[in-house]
């Protein structure tokens, strides 16, 4: 099968692969491009963990083709930090122990990301349903929302790429 | 139609490795010619914080920065044997061998110390930042960098140690059946309270407020993490998680990821954890383990909850709403029993 030619923007970088039809974004990021920070959990979009932000808007890479990506922004968990400079995310993930295994979290800093971008101040239960799609096995989920809520209050939340033109 | 509280509680004595014995752990320790150590080890961190532990104790020992040092557990071919990650026992076995390999080590670091500093290896102390001094003489000191180049570059010495930990296997006798289980056993207990509904079956819990003993917590925040992170798994089990619903049948069984049913975020119970310290007398500094433990006392908790709710007795997990449903019709309906202890006032 001829390989189809597709370019984005990862993580504010120009990125161009050459992939199958039928690949996924997921298998594009990770294979092809090195970006290891989406993760391949059930690949059939049940637990979030390979959770990537396409125009600011979360998708499931494993379920998204990466030839409907092209001339799109991507960004992953990997673009978060600004060089020595964590997201507040991230300090307030590690601030509020919710990682342990860690195989989650790539995944839940990119929806609560996405939320914050569209809703910097959200309620209890906004950040519950923004990470009902993604599974934790480690945490109990309780120290995940919290780090999300103190994220939200704390100041220099930055926005993502795609999120301020949502 | 309504719904029905219920309190249950259960206590869990669990032991920490396995239980007759015989799980060896191994740790081996070297420094580098920059002062700094690293600890290898063949057992695994899946997230429980055992390197943080190992790093911990090892620092301690060591009498050095945990900064300076390294725990190295990448691979089981060619790091020094252990059973493994299981059981609990991290904390326990491989801290416990980790401490012998760190007191071989530091006595080879004094001596090297010693020997540039023209002194008694025995006079001298480390300070925990990096030096080592004679005691009462803070003056005459040597950084452990120092001493670790000099050890390499000029004795010819290798600041290492060896460090095993073995409860030997006990041994059945044959007549009685008797046999010594015992080794450091930590201690929980759980109060679980939920609410019923006796039209749909459906379970929810409510609250849990529980007690750990764990020995010396080495690290709390990670021990709080893991207490939180177990119940929440135990509150998966005893309601939702099942390969098999009709076990030996193996019909409506899940059949992947998308079947297989468990809590989210949306259920999370409030949880109150106070964990009691009771150093134990063969721990690293005292230390037992949380591990496998976390989970164990909810599952009974809330089988005893939904008892004491609704009347229902269901002695096979998970207890899903279809068996609270059958236990409620074979009892001719709701039979709740006596409300048990006061209101939580923790919340
Ligand atoms: S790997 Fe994509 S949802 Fe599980
Ligand atoms: S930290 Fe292990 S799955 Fe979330």
């Amino acid at each position: 099968m001829a390989k189809i030619p597709v370019q984005f923007r990862l993580n504010g970088s120009d990125r161009a692969a050459f992939v199958d039809a039928p690949e996924t974004l997921l298998n594009t990021l990770r294979r092809g491009l090195g970006d290891f920070a989406p993760k391949y959990g059930c690949g059939q979009g049940a637990c979030g963990v390979c959770t990537v932000l396409i125009d600011g808007e979360p998708h499931l890479s494993c379920l998204t083709l990466s030839v409907a990506c092209e001339g799109k922004r991507i960004e992953t968990a990997s673009g978060m930090a600004d060089g020595p400079d964590l997201h507040p995310l991230q300090a307030q993930f590690m601030e509020h122990f919710a990682a342990q295994c860690g195989f989650c979290t790539p995944g839940m800093l990119t929806v609560a990301r996405a939320l914050l971008d569209r809703n910097p101040n959200p309620t209890r239960d906004e950040v519950i349903e923004a990470i009902s799609g993604n599974i934790c096995r480690c945490t109990g989920y309780e120290p995940i929302v919290a780090a999300i809520l103190a994220a939200a209050g704390s100041p220099g939340m930055r926005r993502s790429e795609g999120g301020r033109h949502a | 139609m309504a719904r029905h509280e219920g309190r249950g509680m259960a206590s869990v004595n669990y032991p920490i490795g396995m239980n007759l014995g015989g799980d060896p752990s191994q740790a081996l320790i070297h420094s580098n010619p920059d002062g700094k150590f690293t600890v290898a080890l063949s057992a695994i961190d899946l997230g429980q914080g055992m390197k943080q532990v190992s790093r911990q104790i090892a620092a301690e020992t060591l009498g050095v920065p945990i900064e300076d040092v390294h725990v190295d557990t990448a691979d089981s071919d060619t790091g020094p044997h252990d059973m493994g990650s299981f059981a609990s026992r991290g904390t326990h076995r491989m801290g416990n061998a980790i401490i012998v390999a760190a007191r071989e080590a530091r006595g080879v670091l004094l001596e090297a110390a010693a020997e540039e500093l023209e002194v008694d290896a025995g006079d001298l102390v480390t300070d925990g930042r990096g030096n080592i001094h004679v005691r009462g003489a803070p003056s005459r000191a040597i950084t452990v960098k120092a001493t670790a180049q000099a050890a390499q570059f000029k004795q010819g010495k290798t600041i290492a140690g060896r460090g095993i930990f073995l409860i030997p296997l006990s041994a059945v006798d044959a007549e009685t059946g008797e046999m010594n289980p015992n080794t450091a056993f930590a201690h929980a207990c759980l109060v679980a309270d939920v609410a019923v509904d006796d039209e749909t079956g459906e379970v929810e819990v409510l609250r849990m407020t529980s007690a750990y003993e764990l020995g010396r917590v080495i690290n709390p925040r990670m021990v709080e993490q893991q207490l939180v992170g177990g119940a929440w798994m135990g509150m998966s089990h005893a309601l939702y998680e099942t390969p098999e619903p009709y076990y030996p049948n193996p019909e409506h069984g899940p059949r992947d990821f998308n079947e297989y049913l468990m809590p989210g975020p949306g259920e999370i119970a409030p949880y109150h954890v106070t964990v009691l310290e009771r150093p134990a007398p063969d721990g690293p500094y005292g230390g037992k383990g949380p591990g496998e433990m976390c989970a164990n006392p909810v599952l009974p908790a809330i089988a005893n909850a939904v008892y004491n709710a609704v009347g229902v007795r269901v002695d096979e997990l998970p207890i899903t709403p279809e068996k609270i449903l059958r236990g409620l019709q074979a009892n001719g309906g709701v039979k709740p029993g006596p409300r048990r202890g006061g209101p939580v006032n923790w919340r």
